[in-house]
């Protein structure tokens, strides 16, 4: 009798099928238990790896729920990679779609922040562009173009979703109020950090990223977020080091 | 069959741990920390942050062991190229002084379980064993070692002893061998064989390191014990006595500490890293 993979991998994700034939203890007998230690460590360890990936969702839902919540998503998806640092890609999708959870709505939204706070960690590394770098006379600022690191992350929320954020990760932070919040994550050295986006920076950024100079975009936005804050999404990218270029095609004079 | 030049392992034959980052600042501040580091290839496969800037800065402190856990050597489908090109670049980034794998699978279906699962011993899965470690030998450019597993169960089919089946892949391929001297406790005790025969039978030859871990205790369907490899305590007394018998045949091998679970203060580590010096240093050279 041989078992193959497929019936093994079948077993082992879920517990109510029987342990395929094939499988012995020393003395011939069908394996039984002993086939639940590899249930138990594909479970408990998917289990604590979605633990150590959604900090806030966990706190959130409480301990009791997540271990339930992770153990039906990782039966419907298991990792699909070795690289474990990314484990949970369809976790805000699958919490969107669960019912019972539908009266927490931004749960979906903290996932997502959860899952770019882990891939800004793994992000390559950059360097930021120097604190002057921007220090120009302004009809020049409105000319330049930026890249960014590849750690710096945004997220538009419907949602208060830094407030929430805050909220359960922080002693002492206020309870969010009810409105929607744009995030930016950026990481000076190695640690990320989001951010609250002043309204309309999230789109500033997205026409900056498309190639549009400081000035377009800022026109762009302006036109449907009249009280968008230039200045202050700029000072939140610089001091996160997340700009790591600035170009400026002159004029032809 | 590896070409005979790609035979590098540089490890000492000396104590190393299993690196955790919450140990970082002790093992840098440490006078006389642990001869070698190893680390587990997966985590340090993102594109930068921290865990590659510490890498950098341990590998030029200290022999580094990349040991895969992911590469699933035993699926009975084609390794996954991508993640082969993953291991291949960080190889050739770090030069280790030693690159190992299981002799397991974890992947089937493009669903990885992230558990190292039991293959049976039949002629079969030793051809398409070989033929993977060849193919990670040739892309990585060096030799790989193949580590025992911790056994559960036995599979009916199986035809081949594990230290047969072991010495016969290292002989096909050119592999080095990776003994885990806790994992032959767990499989002896589990699977009612004596260690020392397994160790009488085993290709010491080939060894180029030792593991040693702790375990956890249960019981099967019919209250036989049942031990699980949990990396997640000390090792245990029979453990030690089985390493003493290992390396009074072996001789002197680099030896490391595994703590993957509940992981401890860095003293705890450290003084398992001590007895691992003891154990070598009652050898003769």
């Amino acid at each position: 009798m041989s078992v193959s993979q497929t019936t093994f991998c079948a077993a082992l994700l879920d517990p109510s099928a029987a342990v395929p034939d094939g499988l012995w203890d020393a003395a011939e007998r069908p394996a039984g238990r002993r086939f639940s230690v590899y249930r138990n460590n594909v479970a408990v360890s998917l289990t604590e790896a979605m633990h150590q990936a959604f900090p806030v969702i966990a706190r959130l839902l409480g301990t009791q729920n997540m271990d339930g919540l992770a153990g039906l998503f990782l039966r419907k998806h298991p990792p699909s990679s070795p690289l474990m640092m990314f484990y949970g890609e369809e976790f805000p999708e699958f919490l969107a779609g669960m019912e019972q959870l539908s009266h927490l709505g931004y749960l979906a939204d903290v996932a997502r922040l959860e899952l770019a706070l882990r891939r800004s960690y793994h992000s390559a590394d950059s360097q930021a562009a120097p604190h002057d770098a921007l220090a120009i006379p302004p009809e020049e600022i409105v000319l330049a173009k930026l890249e960014f690191a590849p750690s710096m992350k945004v997220l538009r929320s419907d949602w208060p979703l830094f407030s929430i954020w805050r909220f359960n990760s922080e002693e002492g932070a206020p309870k969010p109020a009810p409105g929607s919040e744009d995030v930016l994550i950026t990481r000076p050295e190695f640690d990320p950090a989001p951010h609250l986006l002043p309204k309309g920076g999230a789109d500033w950024i997205a026409h900056v990223q498309a190639g549009l100079t400081i000035g377009e975009a800022f026109e762009q936005t302006f036109a449907e977020f009249p009280e968008f804050d230039l200045g202050a999404t700029l000072a939140l990218l610089l001091q996160g080091g997340a700009i790591t270029s600035v170009s400026i095609e002159r004029l032809a004079t | 069959m590896l070409d005979s030049s790609l035979r590098s392992n540089r490890l000492p034959a000396a104590p190393g741990v299993g690196y955790k980052p919450q140990h970082y600042d002790q093992i840098l501040d440490h006078a006389h920390p642990v001869g070698w580091l190893e680390i587990h290839a997966e985590n340090y496969m993102g594109d930068g942050g921290r865990p590659l800037a510490q890498l950098r800065h341990l590998s030029e402190k200290f022999p580094i062991s990349v040991h895969g856990v992911g590469l699933s050597i035993g699926g009975e489908g084609p390794l996954y190229t991508d993640h082969l090109a993953r291991l291949k670049h960080l190889v050739g980034w770090l030069n280790p002084a030693s690159f190992s794998e299981h002799l397991a699978w974890s992947t089937h279906d493009s669903h990885f379980l992230n558990d190292l699962l039991p293959l049976p011993y039949t002629d079969e899965t030793l051809e398409r064993i070989c033929a993977h470690i060849d193919q990670v030998q040739e892309t990585v450019g060096r030799q790989m070692l193949l580590e025992n597993p911790s056994s559960y169960l036995a599979f009916e089919e199986s035809t081949w002893s594990e230290p047969d089946f072991l010495r016969e892949i290292a002989r096909r391929t050119g592999c080095g061998l990776l003994l885990d001297v806790n994992n032959v406790f767990v499989s002896a005790t589990n699977l009612d064989f004596s260690p020392q025969s397994y160790i009488d039978a085993y290709p010491l030859d080939n060894v180029h390191e030792i593991h040693l871990g702790g375990h956890d205790e249960d019981e099967d369907d019919h209250g036989r014990p049942l031990l699980i490899d949990s990396h997640g305590r000390e090792v245990v007394d029979p453990v030690w006595t089985l390493l003493d018998y290992v390396l009074d045949r072996s001789g002197p091998k680099p030896v490391l500490i595994e703590w993957d679970t509940d992981v401890p203060d860095w003293s705890v580590l450290r003084a398992e890293a001590d007895r691992a010096q003891a154990a070598l240093d009652r050898i003769p050279a």
